[in-house]
């Protein structure tokens, strides 16, 4: 049965594939690290490359892989060390992670984002060889209704977010969800508030969204603050990750990697989703002391190892349907395609040697990137080293940049520019920017999956508990609003029967 | 950003050039030189466009016909829209400039979603290959052939989900409300659901939320030869060949419906007559080397040509046509 997997070391440990596995790391972790270049426009600009190079099917998909798993590592470097989201699975990573760095904990957060990261790809990746042709019937099952269960789901999770002030939360996923309504309404045709405008017909660019709500307002917040501390260096401390912390961690990396493995495999979801609930419910689970979104380490563990095992898990339909479980593996079916290779449920009977060299690579890829990622920490960590008056225009540079290679459009500048200023408001009086972004992303997902069921139904709400995942996943979401409330009310009638 | 500005100024030296040689006594049409050849993809990376882009871009290279490479850009928003008006109000001469374009174009030119434009402002270039839309049924689905899901439909036209992944008034739509047209049910009375993208829909075609998808030949080869759908018909004027041999076309089984996605590019509208020649030249050579053959195959493309005069008079026509269509389905002014 694994004699796929046998073969597939054989094609990956070649020198030639090594060696691609090694650049698509280093590559991949470099485009993630950079806000706007996210696996996909990665990708796009090495596919070319992969092809005229004349390289085999196996080796080029060796390389592009490599790209989307280290682009999954990447994306938290800049999360951690300046608050900007290096692709779209890191927006949770910030909450924890810069916080930790500002209190000089940089090398730590890395390293044990690094090692949180590799074991969730190793779990994926473990999961995608012994399951794969078994979730793949799981995926298929997942129709609008359940993803619609799944978004309440969601959404019931980001209650523990509430934290200190509720109505704030409240108000900014709401905010996520209206500005995720934007653009055309898929059902209908009808455009949205557009204004006229065919920049906003697709809706805001979520790149657009979270480069301009964290990098553009994290640039106003410096330049507030330059002038009153601009020659103060900030601490790096210590660079190591401590085994201690790692095990302090367990828990939180190995629930994450399981959600995020499942939710990468569903077609409709990605690392976004998975960080997200990952960490609301680790919060949920943990957070005992309420040190969630003060640098708490369980908190970075928990959506970095969510997003790499989402990335792996998208390759679940990919190699088993022929169908993308992410925009990122849709352009590697099209590079796929190129080779005369066609993706689909055949691929593992015909073309053992592209898949096991695929997963196998996978492997290696994984143990390169954990090699190549906790050295790095302490040297990436002395970016907060920089002056002020260099990073600022750094990060800048970076936001302008990645914007407009997205799309060759100043409109979208402007846009990222006016989101920018908004988000750079909301922080002053006190929002915090992730349960806006979540209420985007969620919120989008839940509206076209609700639209979807009912147009399948005929406008029947029935349909939405009509299957035993969909009341599972409803069930779910109840148990999270419920038990926190009997809880409270219990440990108050506790407290009285006390006194 | 210092990219673009050094291709404006390319662009610039180039017309230059261009006005230059033409003032000079050059009676016979020069070629001019294409110094920074581009194709603009109007989506994000990974779709139809950029597919039609790199088609171009690495069989132009492969066969010579390019000298330099041609790099590819993307331009997503609005459907297209946002391309459309980029080329009209800032590259409208750009002799290195072409831009991918499709049946999707001009179906949203006629529908009136690139505002106030209408297929006229720019100079259409040609077309090189093209898919057929298909109406697609799982393999354990009842229909053997799309005489029984018609009579299915006109029994019970809510009974039958249709799925695909474009919005109401899209191409994909338009696929099935033909069909459905052809069979005098009226297309607003089907139940149509709408995803994001091929890969989505075909899920939900596998896990039987959908029950017909009208999607592409070339998208779902890979599910046919795997034994997992069957194709009840095929939109194209006659059947093809490889693993669709068996497939039979609307047209064969009464049904006058035919859906072509060609696969073609257009220029700025203010492009002299020189570049727009030089670069009908190039795709002239190029769609008859055995190299660009195997690229448009590579990619699960049939062969489809249409040039220069012969497109531009084509495509104006779909516009047109497509406009009528949309006005009686009371999705245009």
């Amino acid at each position: 049965m694994f004699d796929f997997l046998i073969h597939g070391f054989g094609v990956a440990l070649t020198p030639l594939n090594l060696m691609l596995a090694f650049t698509g790391a280093l590559l991949g972790t470099l485009f993630g690290a950079l806000p706007g270049i996210g696996p996909i426009n990665g990708i796009a600009i090495l596919m070319p490359l992969a092809y005229s190079l004349g390289l085999p099917a196996e080796s080029a998909l060796i390389l592009l892989a490599g790209i989307y798993t280290g682009a999954e590592y990447g994306g938290r470097i800049s999360s951690i060390l300046l608050n900007v989201p290096g692709d779209a699975g890191a927006v949770m990573t910030a909450l924890d992670g810069n916080p930790l760095a500002r209190k000089g904990l940089a090398g730590p957060a890395l390293g044990l984002s690094a090692v949180s990261s590799f074991i969730g790809a190793t779990i994926s990746i473990i999961g995608l060889t012994l399951f794969a042709p078994l979730l793949a019937s799981f995926a298929v099952n997942f129709g609008p209704a359940e993803y619609f269960a799944l978004m309440i789901f969601a959404f019931s999770s980001l209650s523990v977010m509430m934290g200190k002030d509720p109505i704030k939360t409240l108000i900014g996923a709401v905010l996520g969800v209206m500005l995720a309504t934007v653009g055309v309404d898929a059902g209908t045709g009808v455009m949205r508030f557009t204004g006229g405008l065919p920049e906003l017909y697709d809706g805001i660019d979520f790149v657009v969204l979270v480069i301009g709500m964290f990098a553009i307002s994290e640039i106003l917040l410096m330049l507030e603050h330059l002038g009153s501390d601009s020659g103060r260096l900030a601490p790096i401390g210590r660079v190591l990750v401590k085994v201690k912390e790692v095990l302090f961690c367990k828990g939180a990396i190995l629930r994450s990697s399981l959600f995020g493995f499942i939710i990468g495999v569903l077609p409709g979801t990605g690392a976004s989703v998975a960080s997200a609930v990952s960490y609301t419910t680790e919060k949920r689970i943990s957070d005992r002391e309420g040190t969630f979104g003060e640098g708490d380490m369980r908190g970075l563990a928990a959506p970095e190892a969510a997003n790499n095992a989402s990335a792996v898990g998208s390759f679940v339909p990919m190699l088993t349907l022929g169908i993308p479980g992410s925009g990122t593996t849709a352009i590697l079916l099209g590079a796929l395609m190129l080779y005369n290779i066609d993706p689909g449920p055949m691929l593992f009977s015909e073309q053992p040697r592209v898949v096991g060299g695929l997963i196998a690579s996978l492997y290696i890829g994984n143990i390169m990137l954990l090699l190549l990622n906790l050295p790095l920490a302490g040297l990436f960590a002395r970016v907060l080293t920089m002056p002020r008056w260099l990073l600022v225009p750094g990060i800048a540079l970076l936001s302008f940049v990645g914007v407009y290679q997205l799309h060759s459009d100043l409109m979208a500048i402007f846009l990222m520019l006016a989101v920018g200023i908004m988000g750079y408001v909301l922080r002053k009086f006190g929002f915090s920017l992730a349960p806006i972004v979540l209420g985007f992303v969620l919120g989008g997902l839940m509206e076209q999956n609700l639209r979807r069921a009912l147009a399948m139904s005929g406008g029947d709400y029935g349909v939405l508990f009509g299957s035993g995942l969909a009341i599972g996943l409803w069930c779910a979401a109840l148990t999270v609003i419920v038990i926190p409330m009997v809880f409270s009310g219990w440990r108050r009638l506790k407290a009285s029967a006390a006194r | 950003m210092t990219i673009r500005i050094r291709s404006a100024l390319m662009a610039l030296g180039a017309s230059a050039a261009v006005s230059l040689s033409s003032l000079g006594a050059a009676p016979v049409q020069a070629a001019v030189e294409l110094d920074k050849p581009e194709c603009l993809a109007p989506a994000k990376p990974g779709g139809g466009y950029d597919l039609t882009c790199r088609l171009a871009a690495t069989s132009l290279q492969q066969t010579g016909i390019l000298k330099k490479p041609m790099a590819v850009n993307y331009m997503p928003g609005g459907i297209g829209a946002v391309a459309y008006n980029h080329v009209i109000g800032v590259r409208d001469d750009d002799p290195n400039l072409i831009v991918a374009a499709s049946t999707g174009a001009a179906l949203n030119l006629a529908e009136g979603k690139f505002g106030k434009y209408d297929g006229s402002e720019v100079r259409w270039l040609g077309a090189v290959a093209t898919d057929y839309g298909a109406i697609v049924v799982r393999e354990d689905a009842p229909w053997q052939s799309l005489d029984e899901l018609m009579e299915d439909l006109k029994q019970n036209p809510g009974k039958v989900v249709f799925g695909a992944g474009g919005t109401v008034g899209s191409q994909d739509w338009m696929k099935a409300a033909l069909t459905a047209k052809a069979a005098d049910i009226d297309p607003r009375k089907l139940r149509y659901v709408a995803f994001e993208g091929g890969g989505e829909s075909l899920a939900a075609l596998l896990g039987n939320h959908i029950q017909v998808f009208t999607g592409d030949l070339s998208e779902i080869e890979s599910q046919l030869k795997g034994g997992k759908v069957r194709v009840l018909a095929a939109l194209s004027d006659e059947r093809q060949g490889g693993a669709f041999a068996d497939v039979p076309t609307a047209k064969e089984q009464g049904y006058d419906v035919e859906w072509p996605i060609w696969r073609g590019y257009y220029m700025g509208g203010k492009v002299s007559d020189e570049a727009y020649q030089t670069w009908l030249d190039k795709f002239t050579q190029l769609v008859k080397t055995d190299q660009f053959k195997q690229a448009r195959q590579a990619r699960g493309l049939f062969p489809f040509t249409k040039l220069g005069p012969e497109f531009d008079a084509y495509v104006k026509e779909r516009i047109a046509h497509f406009n009528q269509l949309a006005k009686e389905m009371g999705l245009a002014k």
